[in-house]
């Protein structure tokens, strides 16, 4: 089994603006934001809704659950992982992780669930393995 | 208000080296812009606008005015990373329309196989503040995984193969052996290409470009300048642009922003891809020579392995020509930026002045093409008709 879990995570750098966002994945919970003016979510989170401009956006806690988009295996690094796009059960699409499975087995329009991997010195990031 | 002939391409250098351990950045721009204005028979004395991207130093076209001594009354510094070369036609186009500047000089330069940079399969994090890298960097996402979704995305819903895409890498080689100063001469074949190693899924290391040192530069003139100086006449038909992003969160990698820089050029250039005699089209990786060729026009979506194999690119042989220079896949890639060649090489197959083993017959019309950033995240497409009068 491939181990995308030896790649050392680097940290992402929360802002005011996400803030939250990172405080809800340390506790476990991906967030989305929702337009409270148009009612469409949109990733990745901004105070500002990209579709119809709004300021008026609220932070939504997505299922976890979602199907695989697109992905690649990264085969030329020390540690090889797989970088994917996972297809959010709410609609948006994300780039992410896939982690703790078979490289070799992944296929697009496999079903995942969500799980949070530690990184380098800052909060967990929302990863996610075949559900 | 058009562009369609208020501007030609005068003037193309494309640097010789494709290592420069012993030159130093700006002196590359320098050279460029020299070797350009050479070309035009015009000096930079002439100069009267500059156009750089992200790839000059310091402050960009400030530092650049400065180092070259050039007194200017129009400056441009659109970045768009790969692709910006391909806009500045437009713009430099834009600005000698409106009389803002005569003589417009463009140039690209730099030199990351000296600096030992890792370009295509390390993560690029472009600082905190850029509102993806958050989202995005902690993933690993390099050049080469980024395209590699994409071709992954279009063999799911497309059937595209591997061996398809192996066939674009296999033609820009057979054009590359004419080229003595291409970093790779030698012809490959399909099984080659899909049989080197895995970079990134379904990415093999000849679907990737190359990573060189270098540069190049172009002159672009008003038709009162075009005139006086004697030289063949290329002239500006149309120019188009467009960024495409991840929109929100509603990704669909099975297209790239040519869909729209496509037909805006198309239009002002008052031609159909059907009046094309030859194509540069960027190619950083396989995939994008096929999903652009798609996204043009050239054929329908999805078929665009089927219009790409069988040497259907091969100049002399194939029914579209592409990147006779050998392209960013086995010639050049200065600076990772390949736009500023497209351009070169579509006019050199204008003038008549390719090599003659790759020289298109009767090649009147032709379109160069660049795609910028990150086809995978978000990236801005720029598509220029080019016209020997």
């Amino acid at each position: 089994m491939a181990a995308a879990t030896e790649r050392k995570i680097p940290a992402p750098p929360p802002n005011p603006e996400t803030q939250k966002f990172w405080d809800a994945a340390a506790q476990g919970k991906l967030l989305i934001k929702r337009c409270t003016s148009c009612a469409a979510v949109h990733y990745y989170p901004r105070a500002l809704c990209p579709f119809c401009g709004s300021d008026a956006t609220e932070w939504q806690t997505a299922s976890g659950t979602g199907t695989i988009y697109s992905y690649s295996v990264m085969r030329r690094a020390d540690v090889p992982y797989a970088i994917a796009y996972v297809t959010l059960d709410e609609g948006v699409t994300m780039m992410t992780n896939l982690v703790d499975c078979d490289f070799n087995v992944l296929r697009i329009g496999q079903r995942v669930r969500l799980v949070f991997k530690p990184t380098d010195g800052g909060p967990p990031v929302p990863t996610f393995t075949p559900a | 208000m058009t562009i369609n002939g208020k501007a030609y391409i005068a003037g193309i250098y494309e640097h010789p080296t494709r290592k420069a351990d012993d030159k130093s950045l700006a002196q590359l721009h320098a050279e460029v812009a020299k070797g350009a204005l050479d070309d035009a028979g015009l000096t930079k004395n002439d100069v009267d606008g500059y156009f750089c991207a992200g790839d000059a130093p310091g402050l960009g076209p400030l530092s650049m005015v400065d180092y070259m001594g050039l007194k200017v009354r129009h400056l441009d510094a659109t970045e768009t990373g790969g692709s910006s070369y391909v806009l500045h036609v437009g713009h430099a186009a834009e600005a000698i329309a409106l009389g803002k500047c005569s003589v417009a000089l463009v140039t690209l330069a730099g030199r990351p196989r000296a600096e030992g940079m890792a370009t295509g399969t390390a993560p690029r994090n472009y600082g905190a503040a850029a509102p993806d890298v958050q989202f995005e960097y902690p993933f690993g996402p390099t050049v080469a995984n980024m395209y590699a979704m994409c071709a992954m995305r279009h063999m799911h819903e497309f059937g595209t193969t591997s061996r398809e895409l192996a066939w674009i890498k296999v033609a820009a080689s057979h054009h590359a052996q004419h080229n003595p100063h291409a970093l790779l001469r030698d012809v490959v074949t399909v099984d080659d290409v899909v049989n080197s190693p895995m970079i990134a899924d379904p990415l093999h290391r000849l679907d990737c470009c190359v990573i060189t040192d270098g540069g190049g530069a172009l002159v672009i003139v008003s038709p009162d300048v075009a005139k006086r100086i004697n030289r063949p006449r290329v002239k500006i038909r149309g120019a188009g642009e467009a960024p495409k992003h991840q929109m929100g969160g509603r990704i669909d990698l099975t297209y790239s922003g040519a869909v729209w820089s496509g037909p805006i050029a198309f239009a002002e250039a008052k031609a159909t891809p059907a009046d094309i005699k030859y194509v540069s089209i960027y190619d950083s990786f396989t995939i994008t020579v096929l999903m652009t060729l798609e996204d043009l026009g050239f054929c329908a979506k999805g078929q665009g392995g089927k219009l790409v194999a069988d040497g259907n690119l091969i100049s002399g042989t194939g029914k579209l020509p592409f990147n006779t220079d050998g392209g960013g896949l086995c010639n050049n890639h200065p600076a990772n930026r390949g736009g500023i060649t497209k351009v070169i090489e579509a006019v050199r197959q204008l003038r008549g002045e390719a090599h003659p083993k790759v020289q298109v017959k009767n090649c009147d019309l032709a379109l160069a093409h660049g795609t910028g950033g990150s086809l995978g995240t978000r990236h801005a497409s720029g598509t220029v008709i080019l016209e020997r009068e």
